[in-house]
């Protein structure tokens, strides 16, 4: 998958700038979603983003993750879904669960 | 993951080799596996390894348990590819949609005032017949081969070299006389039926194309409608 490529040449080029990099990775998905197992989001610390783990639903909270995960915080495996929207403040409006794991190039 | 990790990554798509990064999800801890030589990280247990070669095939990534452990394998395979046979308009436009899309475009075409690199900036071109080319090439079931010049002398070799091969696309611009007389040449070139049904023809979805980039996208299409199997 090319696009993978992409996000993975485009973050490397951003650590050799300097930047603090992390990346996102679609490990499993359940039901309709919108981007395959595989699919990377590629953020920089100073929230820059590449690539996509889903149609743009939890882009942005998986970008807060990315922050802390820079910062310091351990990596980590978020969850998705309308079943737990109550856990997070977005879900994937195309009913689909997606997990995503996030994490630091450190 | 560690810078090296990335830059290895990194390394390898350019190369275009087959590529596993398994993650042991627990404590993050990577294995890089480069066209089945592990290149960094600790030995894979054998079910993982197992489910990373399986990966690999179906190109497809999976989360897999074992010894304790949860393990993300991520495939990173060579790109698609397409050989577009006739730097023809329709190529202008396909070259870069085909390329957006994820494929790694070759355009093929002896005629050197067709293939030029002022029509094709940036782009592979080969100058040889095209059953030379394909033969050198190698299309593999992740490759898509399309014939746009309407020329039998150019489009036929095509062809026939793609239908020798196991691309997972093949297809022939021009109308339906023309699929119909060219049907009937590879008849007496001696292929059958069936391997003559693998030519899509005339190219593309029905979508009333009427512009270069529109056939283009009605190509681009039945393409990607026959890899996806949808």
């Amino acid at each position: 998958m090319q696009v993978q490529d992409d996000v993975l040449t485009t973050v490397a080029d951003w650590r050799r700038a300097g930047k603090d990099v992390a990346v996102a990775t679609v490990v499993a998905t359940w039901g309709s979603s919108p981007r395959p197992v595989g699919s990377m989001l590629g953020v920089s610390a100073d929230g820059q983003m590449v690539g996509s783990v889903s149609g743009g639903c939890i882009e942005g909270a998986v970008v807060t993750e990315a922050l802390d995960i820079m910062a310091g915080e351990p990596p980590k495996l978020l969850s998705f879904g309308v079943s737990n929207e109550q856990a997070w403040e977005v879900g994937l409006a195309c009913g689909g669960t997606v997990e995503v794991w996030v994490e630091a190039v450190a | 993951m560690t810078p090296a990790v990335l830059e290895a990554l990194v390394d390898a798509c350019a190369r275009a080799l087959p590529t596993v990064l398994a993650r042991r999800l627990d404590d993050n801890r990577h294995t890089l596996l480069v066209a089945g030589e592990r290149v960094s990280g600790e030995t894979l247990p054998e079910p993982v390894a197992e489910a990373a070669r399986t990966a690999l095939r179906a190109d497809k990534g999976a989360k897999v348990e074992a010894e304790g452990h949860t393990w993300f394998i991520q495939v990173f395979n060579p790109p698609l590819r397409l050989m577009v046979v006739g730097a023809v308009h329709i190529a202008q436009a396909l070259v870069p949609m085909a390329t957006i899309a994820g494929y790694a475009v070759t355009v093929i075409d002896p005629r050197g005032a067709f293939a030029s690199d002022e029509r094709f900036p940036g782009v592979t071109l080969r100058h040889d017949w095209p059953d030379e080319a394909l033969a050198e090439i190698g299309p593999d079931a992740r490759t898509a081969v399309v014939t746009l010049t309407h020329d039998p002398k150019i489009d036929d070799p095509a062809l026939e070299g793609a239908l020798k091969s196991d691309a997972f696309y093949i297809a022939a611009l021009g109308s339906k006389r023309t699929h119909a007389a060219r049907v009937e040449r590879l008849s007496e070139r001696g292929f059958d039926a069936p391997t003559i049904a693998r030519v899509h023809g005339p190219a593309g979805l029905a979508l009333g194309a009427v512009s270069p980039a529109e056939i283009a996208v009605s190509v681009l299409g039945e393409m990607t409608k026959v890899l996806r199997q949808a």
